[in-house]
């Protein structure tokens, strides 16, 4: 007995309170992103943004939640039920799947798997599924239109970010997560890599479908892209998904480029802050520049959107590989 | 030459880090938000908001049922009836606004040829029912009770532009 209870029932329970103790702040920082956005971008339009609902508006994430919930549920008639429920929920664990191998920490992540990095991509990849069964179960022109976009625009961003993970991984010689941190403990790759780092970062906006990529919810054309046949928690859950997989990205970023949970330089008062602190420090400079770009950047048109994926982003991040790789075979520093 | 700092420009992202820094400096700019139910803009004294029929000092009211209001009233929608009263003095018996047809342009204040009808500067009198929005004598004159220093103060300010 003494054994099943140390086999079975011990590792899941502990699995179970670290996957909470990921889950409990992601969702927190999901809903203060929300606040956050609003909050940056009514200061940038001089603005004071939500300030009404408890101290500076802090309680306001809350009272949408709650707004949300207590709303009613519509369901098309000509929708397909079982899949317009289902797409919702996939987009919303998806999001979560995908932080079992971020490693917070030193030794601080849940399934430290020697494939991290890929695990991540498959991931994210598959966050399209999620939208093309909303568009499609929703049976609406808009929705499905909607849908369609940030499908064509998740696959086409999605293959020069790879040959940017690509480089970094050339500059590791690791797929694990904590190897790829690890390598930045002298010098982050945001520097020598630092074009590279540019078309991640906006290739994760274009990923995320945020502004200036966000055609999929064109509210012009579009009315909302694929959620606008969605209601109440359905909805919401698609908005959680979205913005998790902003943080989630922004985390990537922060992993690939950012050095991780590592200081910004290994000295006194720097290395005594615990690395979960820096890492979300990191998260949230990036997650801050995200916003930034919302409330700098007009929308880009679709033809515009294809184009610089495809011929820009697609050549540039492609000779990057080659360069970099080049030159790390050329100097003998391949690792 | 032209492809080449059209090419440099592009690669450096110069145009989008001048954009980002405008709004960057935005951010820290004073905001201009006026925090509404504590905060409220000035209002000019011709601002033309909920009606009120006003009264004499002495407590007569002004109205003497011309129905000038009612002629010029291009929503139509004031409804007035008048009879004489006992010292022979005309006067109304009924005088409604209906406040969801009026378009709020003055002309009611503006034809009034005893300042009895105006528009005092009162803004902020939503309602849940279309009901309580259908205004009759009593209500005007009690909102001319109320408003009286207000809009006294705002005829006096406009009345040397007349």
């Amino acid at each position: 007995m003494a054994e099943f209870w140390a086999t079975y029932v011990w590792p899941t329970v502990v699995i179970v309170a670290a996957i909470v103790a990921i889950l409990v702040p992601l969702l927190l920082s999901v809903a203060y992103l929300t606040y956050a956005e609003r909050k940056v971008i009514g200061a940038m339009q001089m603005r004071k943004g939500p300030n009404v609902v408890g101290p500076f508006g802090l309680l306001q994430p809350i009272a949408d939640g709650l707004k949300l919930l207590t709303k009613e549920t519509i369901i098309p008639s000509g929708a397909n039920k079982v899949m317009f429920l289902i797409a919702p929920m996939f987009t919303f664990s998806l999001s979560l799947v995908a932080w079992a191998v971020m490693p917070f920490g030193a030794g601080l992540v849940l399934a430290d798997i020697n494939v991290g990095i890929l695990y991540l991509f498959a991931i994210s990849s598959l966050g399209v599924y999620g939208i093309i069964m909303a568009g499609w179960a929703s049976n609406s022109r808009y929705a499905f239109f909607g849908a369609l976009r940030a499908a064509a625009q998740m696959v086409s961003y999605e293959v020069s970010m790879g040959f940017v993970i690509i480089t970094v991984l050339v500059f590791v010689g690791s797929l694990r997560l904590t190897d790829i941190v690890l390598a930045q403990e002298n010098l982050w790759f945001a520097i020598p890599l630092f074009p590279m780092f540019i078309i991640f970062f906006v290739s994760t906006l274009a990923e995320t479908n945020r502004a200036p990529f966000d055609l999929p919810e064109a509210e012009a054309e579009l009315v909302a892209g694929y959620n606008v046949e969605y209601s109440s928690m359905t909805f919401a859950l698609f908005f959680l998904g979205e913005y998790a997989n902003m943080i989630l990205m922004c985390a990537m970023t922060v992993v690939l480029f950012l050095g991780g949970w590592l200081p910004p330089l290994d000295v006194a008062p720097l290395n005594w802050i615990p690395g979960p602190v820096w890492f979300a420090l990191k998260v949230a400079a990036v997650l801050f520049v995200f916003l930034w770009v919302r409330a700098t950047f007009p929308r880009y048109r679709y033809d515009q959107l294809m184009r610089l994926g495809w011929k820009v982003f697609l050549p540039l991040s492609l000779a990057g590989v080659a360069v970099y790789s080049g030159a790390l075979v050329a100097l003998g520093w391949v690792p | 030459m032209a492809f080449l700092d059209r090419t440099a420009r592009a690669l450096l992202l110069t145009e989008l880090v001048v954009g980002m820094s405008v709004t960057l400096r935005y951010f820290f700019r004073r905001k201009v938000t006026l925090n509404y139910p504590h905060e409220k803009g000035p209002l000019g004294p011709r601002f033309r908001g909920e009606h009120a029929l006003r009264r004499y000092p002495n407590g007569e009211e002004r109205c003497i049922a011309c129905k000038l209001c009612e002629a010029v009233c291009p929503a139509q929608a004031i409804t007035i009836e008048s009879e004489p009263r006992a010292d022979g003095s005309r006067r109304t018996t009924r005088y409604d606004i209906d406040m969801t047809k009026c378009i709020y342009c003055g002309f009611c204040e503006e034809s009034c040829p005893v300042d009895a009808i105006v528009e005092g500067p009162n803004f902020e009198y939503a309602t849940e029912t279309h009901e309580e929005l259908l205004y009759d004598k009593e209500k005007l004159l009690a909102n001319g009770d109320r408003w009286e220093t207000e809009i006294a103060r705002n005829l006096a300010a406009d009345a040397p532009y007349r």
